[in-house]
């Protein structure tokens, strides 16, 4: 980049540029074929060596060969870099950047790298990469320096902190700098003021330097210093540990209300044992990879609307099923719970063997739109976007299903069917069509779970049956016939799991909050927020 | 009811007695091969594709004209995943359908559930998954990698090659996983890896909140010393896993996790972007290159008719066990299973890792052990193999209960669990 820019700004010094580029080119073609031959401890060597030529293009040549994006084209022995275009590969050569045609995977040899050589090309381009004109690319220079530090890097660094003007860019170049410091051979002076340093960022990666620290220090102060270091910066971590349990309970706490919000219309309020809930929930999943699967081939630029475009659908697709359900099955078998319990339960296995038949057993991929994939800080609180979603579009559903209850209609025909049937189809509400509809909304609203839960789990025909044990519990739990028990149920058993997780493991954790949930329903039978009134008779 | 009961099978009894003295007489019968895979519930996921390979392996075969000049027949039925239907098929295989092998099983409690069928009707099973070990058994041909076949030049790699000092063992609750972080425990205690440095987490079936466990990897991570995962997480809970190993950032190359039950087949359903470097053991990889392998991914597209569709290790196992039965049968010159049991031990035959793997006489293979690292394209590509092939060791030597054990199918011995130190036959487990 910076070769090319002083290509075509300084136009005087063109003759002489050139004659040096031939010359570099020379040494950097030796340099980059070093890259493809033997071993992965030759091209280790062969890494360093390029690095230390100090060539403009080690850095992309290097983040090519990290990135698997390293070829050596069969046809000609050219080193090419290839990034995907289509169903081919884009090419240019390596060495001097060109374009070079496109290629496929057939027709090149691909460099192959391991962890160890990653691990290795990072810290070598963190310290190429410092001062790149690109704010967050130097960022990630300075955290992946950080966490592993060289201490050949420390004039870099000086260098880079002269002439750094982002603060927080800065400091973290200085907290970069600390770390390389407490691995180099530096004074007492030096090394306590850096852990000073690294303890003030005191987050995980802090406190993996610190450790190390203590590890390989000699100098007995450094290393008390270490030490007390390492334990104030865990002592802040423990603060933030309850508050990412909690998150972590919210969040698992927003699964389980999807997945129950519709188990608990369709047996909270209508009490319809419905054990192919879950199967609703998988049509919801299926759907959305219908939809990228059509947008993959047709639309890819639509691809992080997918998402959206699969929500009506999955909707629609679920509450068909579940009105095709109610109408052929279920009514009847109204008053008969039994019944209607293997009815539906044998209803799920035809389902899941349905969809294993049409789409084949094995998992099937579905993609998550950008704005889903990635996780932000939030103080030393890891929160990923998926799960934020998730926590948010829960709440949406759960505030819209509250409002189609009491604000519409539908809703005021549905409560008072289930309230007095009779009175209800005196007053000349067509009870069978309230009960279909009522069916629909349910497993529709699984359905809209399904969207959800196939960013989270496998696309599978079995991912239903994971879900309805669950369901069943947060509808039970929080009572029957209660949205709002339904919300503070998930919620209160998903903080609860999450808090009893790692103390007692996830199996015994499990067990219980089963038990809990069992000794609950003995002194309440009705669950957290039990009907009051005729209503319950 | 009853009368009529006892009459049909009375009737079944005749004309299966009469249908086994005519089909030792025609020549020209086909020959019955069973296939017990769960083409429903749970395990069909994995076990479909089995099927599948089965199907192909024995329609090639016939293209070839067969063996001992008769042709092959698959019996297909369907353990839909419940372990006792599958001792029930298992002897519907056997007994009435009178099948000279069945190619089977995934789960080791599968295994375990039609094991006894298989020793009182004297039959064949080829069992084609990697599993924990501490078994063998006289009618049972184990095609996949026992312990020391997978975990352990696993762990090996990553303490030599990536300098790994802590290890964080994790699996699904149930035999196989904890019987491997067992020996698993034990190897490291004796590479002189410390209590501390060691955390073992167990989760149950299918588990899908992986938050907390990835969060407390990350806390064990921190310690500054080098940290690795290795996974025995069972087929359905590794999605959810990886994607929230993904999602939170860690990196292969500051903790990378190691998994025993994720092939190509696993990682069909997962965008492996962001899982670049994660490392698997196995004995085979599709992305292996050499001619044999690439016959096979081609005869299976073809056979399966999609160009997409992947291969994976438990389907090379399938490949190396019935390739080796058609050997053992010819050299036999009957499917009479003693003779076959018999000629198995020292039947060599390629496997598609480019090499040959050889029966040996405790019913297990030789297998190389391939270390691979999952690329973008959902596929692993080698960076460590063992120099040479790996011997089986059914009985764990680091485990206290089996270390004094042998097994050898040959006479004089003819035993599964020889106990070295009494010299005699029958110890632990069978």
């Amino acid at each position: 980049m910076f070769f090319l820019r002083l290509l075509t700004g300084v136009s005087s010094a063109l003759a002489v540029v050139l004659i040096t580029a031939t010359a570099w080119a020379a040494d950097l073609q030796t340099l980059v074929t070093n890259l493809t031959t033997g071993g992965f401890g030759d091209r280790e060597k062969a890494i360093s060596e390029l690095v230390a030529s100090g060539e403009a293009r080690a850095a992309p040549i290097l983040e090519a060969l990290a990135a698997g994006q390293l070829y050596v084209r069969k046809a000609d022995n050219v080193v090419v870099i290839g990034k995907a275009d289509g169903n081919k590969l884009a090419l240019s050569e390596a060495v001097s950047g060109k374009p070079a045609g496109s290629g496929t995977e057939a027709e090149l040899d691909r460099v192959r790298v391991n962890n160890r050589l990653r691990g290795v090309i990072e810290a070598a381009v963190g310290s190429l990469t410092l001062m790149s004109p690109d704010a967050r690319v130097r960022r990630d220079a300075a955290d992946s320096l950080f966490k592993r530090p060289d201490p050949t890097a420390l004039g870099a660094l000086d260098a880079a902190i002269a002439a750094e003007k982002d603060a927080r860019i800065k400091t973290a170049f200085q907290e970069a700098r600390a770390a390389v410091v407490l691995t180099s051979d530096a004074s007492k002076q030096d090394k306590l003021a850096a852990l000073e340093v690294v303890r003030d960022k005191g987050n995980r990666d802090a406190l993996s330097v610190l450790q190390a620290a203590i590890n390989s220090q000699s100098d007995p102060e450094v290393k008390a210093a270490a030490t007390a270091a390492a334990a104030s910066v865990r002592q802040t971590l423990a603060g933030w540990e309850a508050a990412q349990n909690v998150w972590y309970g919210i969040s698992l706490g927003s699964v389980l209300l999807l997945a129950a919000i519709g188990l608990a219309i369709t047996f909270g309020t209508m009490g319809v044992i419905n054990m192919a809930h879950g199967e609703m929930v998988m049509l919801g999943a299926y759907t959305t990879f219908v939809v990228q699967d059509i947008i993959r081939t047709s639309f890819p630029h639509l691809f992080d609307a997918s998402l959206l475009i699969a929500l009506p659908l999955a909707f629609l697709v679920a509450g068909v099923v579940g009105i095709a359900i109610e109408r052929g099955i279920i009514r009847f078998l109204y008053g008969r719970p039994l019944d209607t319990l293997l009815a539906t339960w044998g209803l799920s296995l035809v389902l899941q063997q349905a969809v294993r038949s049409i789409f084949g057993p094995s998992n099937r991929e579905v993609g998550a739109p950008a704005f889903m994939s990635g996780a932000f800080q939030l103080g030393q609180l890891t929160i990923t976007y998926g799960r934020l979603w998730i926590v948010v579009f829960s709440l949406l559903v759960f505030a819209t299903l509250i409002l189609v209850l009491r604000k519409t209609p539908l809703g005021l025909y549905m409560r008072a069917v289930t309230q007095n049937r009779p009175m209800a189809s005196a007053m000349g509400i067509r009870t069978p069509r309230v009960d279909a509809l009522t069916f629909g909304l349910g497993s529709g609203i699984a359905g809209l779970a399904g969207v959800a839960l196939s960013q989270i789990d496998n696309v599978s025909p079995n991912l239903g049956q994971g879900y309805i044990i669950d369901s069943f519990m947060v509808v039970v739990f929080g009572g029957v016939g209660n949205l709002f028990g339904t919300l503070v149920g998930a919620t209160a058993l998903g903080i609860v799991n999450k808090f009893l997780e790692p103390y007692a493991g996830a199996v015994l954790g499990k067990i219980l909050v089963l038990v809990f949930i069992i000794l609950f329903i003995q002194r309440r039978p009705r669950g957290l927020f039990a009907l009051k009134g005729r209503s319950v008779e | 009811m009853k009368l009529g009961s006892i009459l049909k099978t009375g009737v079944v009894a005749a004309g299966l007695l009469a249908g086994a003295a005519g089909s030792a007489l025609a020549q020209g019968a086909p020959i019955k091969v069973g296939v017990l895979h769960s083409l429903s519930g749970t395990m069909a996921i994995s076990e479909t594709t089995l099927k599948d390979v089965m199907l192909m392996l024995i329609e090639e075969q016939n293209k070839k004209g067969g063996v001992l000049g008769r042709k092959l027949e698959a019996v297909v039925v369907d353990p839909a995943s419940n372990w006792p239907l599958f001792a029930e098929k298992a002897r519907e295989l056997l007994q009435k359908e009178k099948v000279a092998a069945v190619f089977g099983c995934w789960t080791s409690v599968s295994r375990k559930s039609v094991l006894p069928v298989f020793e009182e009707l004297n039959g064949i099973l080829f069992y084609p998954v990697q599993y924990e070990g501490e078994e063998s058994s006289r009618n049972v041909f184990y095609t996949g990698a026992a312990p020391n076949q997978q975990a352990i030049p696993a762990v090996d790699y990553l303490m030599n090659n990536e300098k790994v000092q802590r290890w964080v063992l994790a699996g699904t609750d149930y035999v196989y996983p904890r019987t491997t972080n067992k020996i698993l425990e034990a190897y490291l205690k004796q590479k002189g890896v410390k209590q501390e440095d060691i955390m073992i987490n167990y989760t149950p079936f299918g588990h899908s909140d992986w938050q907390s466990i990835v969060a407390e990897i990350k806390k064990f991570g921190s310690a500054g010393k080098k940290t690795a995962v290795v996974s025995t997480i069972n087929g359905d809970a590794n999605v959810p896993f990886y994607k929230e190993l993904g999602n939170a950032g860690i990196k292969a190359k500051d903790i990378p996790v190691v998994a025993f039950s994720v092939g190509e087949e696993e990682l069909a359903g997962i965008d492996t972007k962001p899982l670049l470097g994660h490392l698997a053991a196995w004995n085979y990889f599709q992305s292996v290159k050499n001619p044999s392998n690439e016959a096979f991914i081609k005869a299976w597209q073809t056979f399966t008719k999609n160009p997409k569709r992947v291969t994976n290790d438990p389907m090379e196992a399938h490949v190396i066990g019935f390739n080796m039965w058609i050997e053992a049968v010819k050299k036999a010159g009957t499917t009479d299973p003693d003779a076959v049991i018999d000629a198995m031990i020292g039947i060599t035959v390629p496997n598609l890792s480019g090499g040959y793997s050889a029966m040996m006489p405790n019913h297990h293979i030789t297998k190389p052990v391939l270390i691979g690292e999952i690329q973008g394209n959902g596929q692993f590509d080698t960076v460590w193999q063992t120099p040479g092939l790996v011997v089986a060791e059914e009985w764990s030597p680091y485990l206290p209960d089996s270390k004094d054990l042998i097994a050898d199918w040959r006479k004089p011995m003819n035993c599964g669990n020889f106990n070295v130190v009494s010299g005699k036959c029958g110890g632990k487990g069978k």
